[in-house]
């Protein structure tokens, strides 16, 4: 199986099962709640104030259970109507809205103190149709413009997220800044193939005298308290041989090269083979 | 979900729609009250984002009145007591937001807004 975000669009992904499956599942929990926690962390609000912050791709309400405690009023925006049914369900306190954070927000200027989104923007690099406004550019262009806008100034949005290659964070980073913001990307435990984890940490404003800067990751070696890490179904991604490159599949049968050529042809790529009888044979072991 | 707090934020996104798209006019609602914790830091802090002119016509949409024509220069008590009230405690549960401009309506169900648009929508 690969990443759940290759296998289809997140509102069809996030169906009743998985969305249940998701949020009953401990582990997520514990992740999720760890890196609400990092997330929240990052952001730096000011500690006496209450602050009223967007949870985007707030799905079933992990995260903003633990706004909640903290004390902090959210808004929560998906695009997953079942996650978005059991948020309901679990009675969290923050507004909900079922959006496409793609399509843009439509928040008045100023609107919030701090933006977090656990686990979401690798769902927006995917295009689903052909239409020009489909194309992940597109989308990350206007989500960063039209979130830049709603944040107030100065104020922080703190992204995790699991990008799938470095020319990943180079696009998203480089449409962040075009849409005005500044700041980078946080990585924790850069070392651990497992607890790695990747922080976009965005800043609105902030400049005149006080300079934001980045904030570190955190390294070293990951405290080992029985605690989980990482998400099973991301670390299926992990396995690599030692070059470091992904397991390539191996030739299975006839049916795969027959289909594979098939593949190739209606792609218009030229001098793939004749189908014959010989295709797909082993050669005798005298030859 | 959609209280007054949120809704006060709340534009219409249409591609084009950028003047007068606010507020978002509610029509066949029904509202359920929720009892909230009582903050008045957060109310203080919150004031300045405020539009006050469109809250307090949302709010007589929705059937309540407690609040003055004019941003008052004090704040009381009370009228902390009755922004609060306004703000956090009335949930739309079912009905529509409609936007004044372009007439783009967002449905409501189980207290969650649909903002979802149409691919000509899209900006």
């Amino acid at each position: 199986m690969s990443r759940p975000e290759l296998q289809a669009p997140p509102e069809i992904y996030y169906g009743d099962t998985e969305a249940k499956k998701y949020t009953k599942n401990t582990r997520n929990q514990q992740i999720q709640a760890d890196m609400t926690y990092r997330a929240l962390e990052l952001l730096n609000l000011p500690p006496d104030e209450p602050a009223f912050l967007l949870d985007i791709g707030c799905g079933s309400g992990l995260s903003g259970e633990i706004l909640d405690e903290e004390g902090y009023l959210w808004a929560g925006v998906d695009i997953a109507p079942s996650m978005l049914e059991v948020a309901l369900e679990r009675e969290v306190e923050g507004d909900l809205f079922l959006q496409d954070i793609g399509q843009g927000f439509g928040f008045r200027p100023g609107s919030f103190d701090g933006a977090i989104s656990i686990s979401v923007l690798q769902w927006l690099l995917n295009a689903e149709t052909s239409h020009p406004t489909s194309s992940p550019p597109h989308r990350l262009n206007r989500f960063f413009t039209t979130l830049h806008s709603a944040l107030r100034n100065p104020s922080r949005a703190v992204f995790q997220f699991y990008p799938s290659s470095d020319d990943q964070i180079q696009l998203i980073t480089s449409i962040a800044q075009k849409a005005g913001f500044g700041g980078g990307v946080v990585v924790d435990y850069p070392n651990s193939n497992k607890a790695r984890k990747v922080f976009l940490c965005l800043y609105v404003g902030g400049g005149g005298g006080q300079q934001q800067q980045i904030p570190q990751g955190l390294d070293g070696d990951v405290v080992e308290d029985g605690k989980v890490r990482f998400e099973k179904r991301r670390a299926r991604d992990l396995r690599k041989d030692k070059n470091g490159k992904r397991k390539s599949q191996k030739v299975i049968d006839r049916d795969w090269i027959l289909r594979k050529k098939e593949l190739y042809r209606k792609r218009g790529k030229e001098s793939v083979p004749r189908d014959s009888k010989f295709t797909g044979r082993k050669r005798k072991p005298v030859f | 979900m959609v209280r007054l707090l949120t809704h006060n934020l709340l534009a219409c996104h249409v591609k084009g729609c950028t003047s007068n798209n606010f507020p978002l006019q509610f029509q066949n609602v029904q509202i359920e009250l929720r009892e909230a914790d009582f903050n008045a830091d957060f109310l203080k802090n919150f004031l300045p984002k405020l539009e006050w002119k469109a809250l307090v016509d949302s709010a007589k949409d929705l059937g309540d009145t407690s609040l003055p024509l004019e941003q008052p220069e004090m704040l009381d008590d009370e009228f902390l007591k009755n922004l609060h009230h306004v703000l956090l405690e009335i949930h739309v549960e079912e009905g529509s937001m409609t936007c004044p401009n372009c007439k783009h309506s967002y449905p409501i169900s189980n207290g969650i807004p649909n903002m979802l648009l149409a691919e000509h929508e899209i900006g």
